[in-house]
């Protein structure tokens, strides 16, 4: 295994809507900022991946357009995921570990404001008995949360601390959408947008970006002062038949964090892509954790939730904290498709 | 200097994007859709013995292709439910209802599908729920218009 | 709202088999129906509305259209002016900030004849279809030829926009209507390097 590190990560201010600029203008300042930080030129990166999905702002190529922010002509060695940009990062990884490369750049973003986003998940969804019933993607959320209260795993009270707590965590991420949060009493006191869900169980929707630079070894040790080493990294799948399976579990999720060795070691500090208050229970049943761990420090896909891009920032989120010192070992996890049907688990370690 | 256009200078079209995906059914989820024009529900049995509906074509644990098709109730016992209070396009019914994963009686999984109710607190999982028919038969999955609340508790 | 799928069976296109052993699913049990006749494939409407933004640079582009100008952009410290410009320069990964008028007179870099009919807003085939490198430009753009027969058409003859009236224009590309020659002597295939 060759040593892979996260050495540079940088995303958007995340707002609602970003409607004065299309997505590779969106994207741009992002990938001249990540490299900036190490005073890198994409010259020097071996291996571009990206992810993202045309159906979010319905531009067709879109992830070709967003690598004109690159500098792809002449051709570089690039490739795309259709999900998040946490699975392009796993490209990269293995690009790296098969000898091909030793630095990467990645990214994912999200323009979804042009689309109506809960309608437009429901296309992620098997087309012959999903599909067809255009179900959104927060009421198919809310099945998950009324089978878990109706099994008493959650309640009410504990969704709403989730999301009380997320989003006071927010009011330090200069990069958050929601910040700060009203008292768990008065979250309570709050309508249903779909039933069991409130809308602070619920992700906002996000126009942003993010993008990391993958290192091998020396590569990495030059560019950053104390590298956020891959240690392990795993994805799993559930079925997506989820009338089959027990949707108050993600077994794939416990699968991907004990094949990347997760259990190795403590872990300080975990990044978990929630978009629902309820998943981040689920997540924390499933990968062991302790409440001696810190949980989504950033605010969480609660807090800003770029489709396609949440996933990788839970990476960069946990990588900058390791490069800052504040912790030595982490875990990020990354989820695609609805339900956490899909489930990517890393853990990151710094240099004792 | 080029100027940028501020968020209100910005030009906006709608846009629409279409597409009448043709899919092949294959044997099994043909089958369920035939059914369905005859106003029968039909789920599969799997490796196990358990009765998955809708069907599939292979288990879902071990993968093994799947062909013993048999007939399963057309009520059922509501599993779990949210509630959808904004309609959108394409959805089954026009006014507010409930998303409910439903396991019909002779069947060990759960549909995915709507209940038409007036209100969330008319819906509760472990009710009973029963299919509505299309008045005319249609093609296929249009047969299925929506599930309706019955008496009883499952 | 929508009526869920609609069934298409084989009245417009027939089911091919599958070669043996290609098909792998076996056949299965089904129990007694009505005699229906078996649903072979579905038709599954997917349709989405966006409210669809061009961005910065492509609106100040449309903008131009408007006025009846070509607007092309180039990057701070980059040659090419790239038109229409989404934003970047793709060699520099650079914003484009500076805006260039380029064209109304262009040179063609490469065409084809259609012989299809491409619909209503397409002229009657057979016509040319284009790639129109406006003077000024690095880069060409997509543009019909009119006023030539198809078989006189080549590379490197030069050609000028045809507008809509200034009252009919709209922020659109459809306010060049179409190119047609002019008189002025072809550019070498040379001149055109890195243009094609």
């Amino acid at each position: 295994m060759r040593d892979v590190a996260i050495v540079s990560v940088a995303q958007s201010e995340h707002r609602r809507a970003v409607p004065e600029l299309n997505e590779v203008e969106m994207v741009q300042p992002i990938i001249q900022g990540v490299l900036e930080q190490i005073g890198a030129g994409i010259s020097e990166i071996d291996f571009t991946c990206s992810g993202s999905s045309d159906y979010l702002a319905g531009q067709a190529f879109s992830f070709v357009m967003t690598l004109d922010a690159v500098g792809a002509w002449p051709p570089i060695a690039e490739s795309h995921v259709e999900m998040d940009g946490a699975w392009a990062l796993y490209e990269a990884w293995l690009k790296i570990q098969a000898g091909h490369a030793d630095t990467a750049l990645v990214y994912g973003y999200s323009k979804a404001s042009p689309g109506d986003l809960p309608r437009v998940l429901s296309r992620q969804l098997d087309p012959y008995y999903y599909g067809p019933l255009w179900p959104d993607s927060v009421a198919l959320a809310g099945l998950q949360a009324r089978s878990m209260l109706d099994a008493g795993a959650i309640t009410e009270a504990e969704m709403a601390e989730i999301a009380h707590r997320s989003r006071t965590a927010a009011e330090s991420n200069p990069h958050a959408q929601l910040k700060g949060s009203p008292p768990v009493e008065e979250l309570l006191g709050a309508p249903y947008v779909s039933d069991p869900l409130r809308r602070h169980d619920c992700a906002p929707i996000t126009d942003g970006a993010v993008a990391v630079v993958l290192a091998a070894g020396d590569r990495a040790r030059e560019w950053s002062q104390r590298p956020a080493w891959i240690r392990g990294i795993d994805h799993r799948v559930d079925s997506h038949n989820f009338g089959a399976r027990d949707i108050t579990r993600a077994p794939s999720a416990g699968l991907a964090a004990r094949r990347a060795g997760l259990g190795d070691g403590p872990v300080q500090v975990a990044e978990l892509c929630a978009p629902f208050t309820h998943q981040e229970k689920i997540l924390r049943n499933e990968l062991g954790l302790g409440d001696e761990v810190v949980v989504n420090p950033s605010g969480g896909a609660l807090s800003a939730n770029p489709v396609m891009g949440a996933g990788l920032i839970r990476l960069g989120e946990v990588a900058n904290r390791i490069s800052a010192g504040e912790f030595d070992r982490g875990v990020a996890h990354a989820t695609s498709g609805h339900l956490l049907q899909q489930n990517l688990i890393t853990v990151l370690e710094g240099d004792s | 200097m080029a100027e940028s256009p501020d968020a209100g200078e910005i030009l906006r079209a709608p846009l629409t994007i279409g597409y009448d995906f043709q899919r092949t059914t294959g044997p099994v989820i043909g089958a369920f859709f035939t059914a369905l024009a005859e106003r029968r529900m039909l789920g599969i049995r799997d490796t196990g013995g358990r009765v998955v509906c809708p069907p599939v074509e292979y288990d879902p644990e071990s993968g093994e292709p799947l062909t013993d098709m048999v007939e399963v109730g057309t009520e059922g016992t509501v599993r779990s439910w949210s509630w959808v209070s904004r309609v959108r396009e394409g959805q089954p019914l026009a006014t507010p209802h409930a998303l409910a994963l439903i396991q019909l009686d002779g069947a060990d999984t759960s549909m995915l599908h709507v209940i038409d109710a007036a209100d969330p607190s008319e819906v509760s999982t472990g009710a009973r729920v029963r299919v509505r028919w299309a008045p005319e038969s249609v093609d296929g999955f249009g047969n299925l218009v929506c599930f309706e609340l019955a008496e009883g508790k499952g | 709202m929508g009526s869920g799928p609609t069934f298409a069976q084989d009245a417009d296109r027939s089911v091919s088999a599958m070669p043996e052993g290609l098909w792998g699913q076996p056949e299965v049990n089904v129990p007694d129906g009505g005699g229906t006749e078996q649903v072979r494939r579905v038709t599954v409407p997917a349709t989405m509305v966006y409210d669809y933004t061009p961005g910065a640079a492509p609106t100040r582009f449309l903008r131009g259209l408007q006025e009846g100008r070509i607007l092309g952009e180039r990057a701070e410290g980059g040659t090419d002016v790239y038109v229409p410009s989404r934003g970047m320069d793709p060699v520099l990964g650079r914003a484009t900030t500076e805006s260039v008028e380029v064209g109304p007179k262009a040179t063609i870099t490469t065409f084809c004849v259609v012989h299809i009919g491409f619909g209503e807003n397409a002229p009657p085939p057979p016509f040319v279809s284009a790639l129109i490198l406006p003077d000024g430009a690095a880069v060409s753009l997509y543009g019909t030829v009119l006023g030539i027969d198809h078989t006189e058409v080549r590379i490197g003859m030069r050609v000028r926009p045809v507008w809509k009236d200034p009252a009919e224009r709209t922020t659109s590309f459809e306010n060049i209507t179409h190119w047609e020659p002019i008189d002025e002597p072809d550019v070498s295939a040379e001149e055109l390097k890195g243009h094609m």
